[in-house]
């Protein structure tokens, strides 16, 4: 018999600090298949978020810095525009991207940086504890939002593919989800995609991935991803927001 | 003819994989592991069609599949 | 055309001067920029922010022409985290900007030192706190010698006080960036970046220093994480230790000074930057009436010239600092001669600057 699946090489042989039924491991492993698959393990930078991704460098097998929080598309830029042959993505959760670097995501991806964004969007803060993030739906529960947000009191979720799909320097904008196989191996094309687009030139690439957060969301993990595959992409719906090509 | 191995010790028993194994081939173990989860193991006998579902859905690539 | 590199480039062509051994008549600002290029400096980020608009300006033109990057960011954060992702390549990077833009910076400045990345940062001061205003000042000597950003850390600071300075020591500071792997800044003010005054470029001369400890894609080696997360308290204690120690290597080995009448003072002067010129004439017009007065004037201002004044407090009877806040480097002075003898103060704020006639008056108030 053949191995069909297993570890992929990008990925050190190591044990995540993630919570039972997390959505960043499948999102780790889908990025080292894909660096797997096109071969660029040796030519590739990764960047670390600030949030529960700030240790993801302690599972990926290539070079990784960590940037402070918010800032991972000014740091991609500077490294992509330093080593233009280099492939360079940036990996950052709801909070990093939507809400203290929103600035960053917006006018990297409006200068059409030659980038990957992978954003994770967990609908909520993990690492400080279950705080609202700005994707939080209205009347969902979090530490901050007790009785469940309410907009006129903490605004609206953010729609970030929404938001940045509009900007001409974005050229591949889509959302997936992590919450069954058969989304997932959709999440790894839209993530291949992205890479190959940075490898052909193209500009911006985002692939947002919905993902469950059983901790915080106060269900089993087998709950959370029903709950993400059923309620939340009614929210956000799952589509291919722009793609030039 | 197919077969999943699982790892028992990185296994933190989420049970995603037991949620969409089309063929109900595997189950929660009654034992603790080393890290105090209790993690899932294959079901003897049942049949193992290779489609990989529960190594694509889970987190911490715990499942290495064979066909 | 105040283009200087296009100038350069059509005497060059014509052959008809060696364009690094040429006095031309710059900006502060526009001579920090070219320096920076001639250093090998070639990614530049900032954002526009008077009284140092002409850096961003310069760099726009020159940084295509030298095959190297120039981006106007979204916000000072931007542009020093780009400068963050530059520097991690092994890039010789710089960005720039002015008081409250190099407030917004200090997050960038406190990861670059804990990654030991090299960068430069330059800050043409201006009048704070808050928005303040655009004329000349000194009062961001504590948030440039004593950290800035949080954590246990510190960046090499040099003060430039001419527009020759601004060129070389922009040099100077690629080197001790690349060599010490740390943030270097370089503390001018409006004066300095906007007068303009001749200056003469030197080639680089020092070697690239090599650098093994860059990202540029793990191909024939071990990937390399650049990181500032240490959760183990042991490791981020190590961290820190490391650090004071290159400090301290530092502090032995890199601290400049100016010393003016050092051999017979009564009273010296200690200024730095734009106060150091004026301080000089003071003390020029009283020594012409005999009178016993000198300065200092520290080049290095972190690390602080201690070891200067330290030899000066054996011979003179007081120091007067004068400086364009309400008393800054003052308290160095006073930690370096260990409070030995009476350390006076003279300061205007606000973007005003003193005069020549009030740093004398002053003096004689001391004498008298």
């Amino acid at each position: 018999m053949d191995k069909i699946f297993e570890k992929p090489e990008s990925m050190k042989d190591a044990e995540t600090h993630y919570c039972q039924g997390c959505g960043h491991g499948i999102v780790h492993r889908l990025i080292c298949e894909v660096v797997d698959e096109l071969g660029i393990r040796e030519n590739l930078i990764g960047i670390a978020p600030v949030g529960c991704a700030v240790l993801a460098y302690d599972y990926w097998n290539f070079d990784v810095t960590e940037a402070a929080h918010g800032r991972v598309p000014a740091v991609a830029t500077g490294i992509k525009r330093s080593l233009p042959d280099r492939i360079v993505f940036g990996y950052q959760g709801d909070g990093d991207l939507g809400a203290i670097g929103t600035a960053e995501i917006i006018h990297a991806a409006n200068r059409g940086e030659n980038i990957v964004i992978i954003f994770v969007n967990n609908m909520v803060y993990g690492m400080t504890g279950g705080q609202m993030a700005p994707t939080t739906l209205l009347k969902q529960k979090t530490a901050t939002t007790s009785s469940g947000r309410n907009q006129k009191m903490h605004g609206f979720p953010l729609k970030v593919c929404e938001l940045l799909s509009v900007l001409p320097g974005v050229s591949y904008a889509e959302r997936v989800a992590a919450d069954s196989p058969q989304h997932i191996i959709k999440a790894k094309k839209a993530i291949k995609k992205a890479f190959e687009n940075q490898i052909n030139g193209l500009g911006f690439s985002i692939v947002e991935v919905l993902s469950p957060c059983p901790t915080y969301l106060g269900l089993s993990p087998q709950d959370a991803v029903k709950w993400v595959g059923e309620e939340l992409t009614k929210e956000y719906p799952l589509k291919v927001f722009k793609d030039i090509k | 003819m197919a077969k999943i191995k699982i790892d028992l010790e990185k296994c933190k028993g989420c049970g995603l994989c037991i949620l969409y194994c089309p063929k109900g081939h595997i189950k929660q173990s009654k034992a603790l592991n080393k890290k105090g989860a209790y993690p899932v193991e294959i079901i003897e006998g049942e049949a193992c069609s290779g489609c990989s579902f529960c190594a694509i859905i889970c987190p911490d690539v715990c499942i290495t599949v064979y066909r | 055309m105040s283009n200087f590199a296009s100038c350069l480039r059509q005497l060059a062509k014509l052959d008809m001067v060696n364009p690094m051994s040429k006095k031309i008549l710059m900006c502060g600002n526009e001579a920090l920029a070219e320096a920076a290029i001639i250093a090998g400096c070639r990614f530049y980020a900032g954002y526009p922010i008077t009284p140092q608009n002409e850096i961003p300006a310069y760099m726009s033109r020159r940084m295509p022409e030298a095959g190297g990057i120039f981006i106007q960011s979204e916000s000072e954060l931007a542009a020093i985290n780009m400068v963050f992702g530059a520097s991690l390549t092994g890039t010789r990077a710089m960005t720039s900007s002015s008081s409250p833009g190099i407030s917004l910076k200090q997050e960038g400045i406190s990861y670059i030192a804990a990654c030991e990345l090299p960068a430069v940062i330059v800050n043409i001061m201006r009048g704070g706190p808050g928005l303040g205003n655009i004329a000349p000042s000194q009062s961001d000597y504590f948030q440039a010698v004593k950290g800035g950003g949080h954590g246990d850390y510190h960046q090499i600071v040099i003060a430039p006080a001419s527009v020759q300075e601004m060129a070389d020591f922009t040099m100077l500071s690629f080197d001790l960036a690349d060599k010490y792997r740390m943030p270097v800044m370089i503390l001018g003010d409006g004066i300095l970046g906007q007068m303009m005054e001749p200056v003469e470029f030197k080639a680089e001369t020092k070697p690239a220093i090599k650098k093994d400890w860059i990202l540029d894609g793990c191909k024939g080696r071990k990937p390399r994480i650049i990181k500032s997360l240490f959760l183990k308290e042991t490791a981020l204690e190590g961290l820190n230790l490391k650090l004071q120690k290159r400090y301290k290597e530092i502090k032995d080995s890199e601290q400049r000074c100016e010393v003016l009448y050092g051999d017979d003072s009564d009273i010296m002067l200690v200024a730095y930057g734009t106060t150091s010129r004026i301080s000089r004439s003071a003390v020029e017009a009283l020594r012409k009436k005999g009178k016993k007065i000198g300065m200092i004037r520290p080049i290095t201002l972190w690390p602080f010239p201690e070891e200067a004044l330290k030899k000066l407090a054996k011979s003179v009877k007081s120091f007067l600092v004068v400086e364009m806040s309400c008393g800054q480097m003052i308290e160095d002075v006073k930690l370096a001669i260990d409070c030995a003898m009476p350390v006076h103060f003279y300061g205007r704020t606000g973007g005003e600057i003193p005069a020549e006639d009030e740093i004398i008056k002053k003096i004689e108030s001391i004498n008298g």
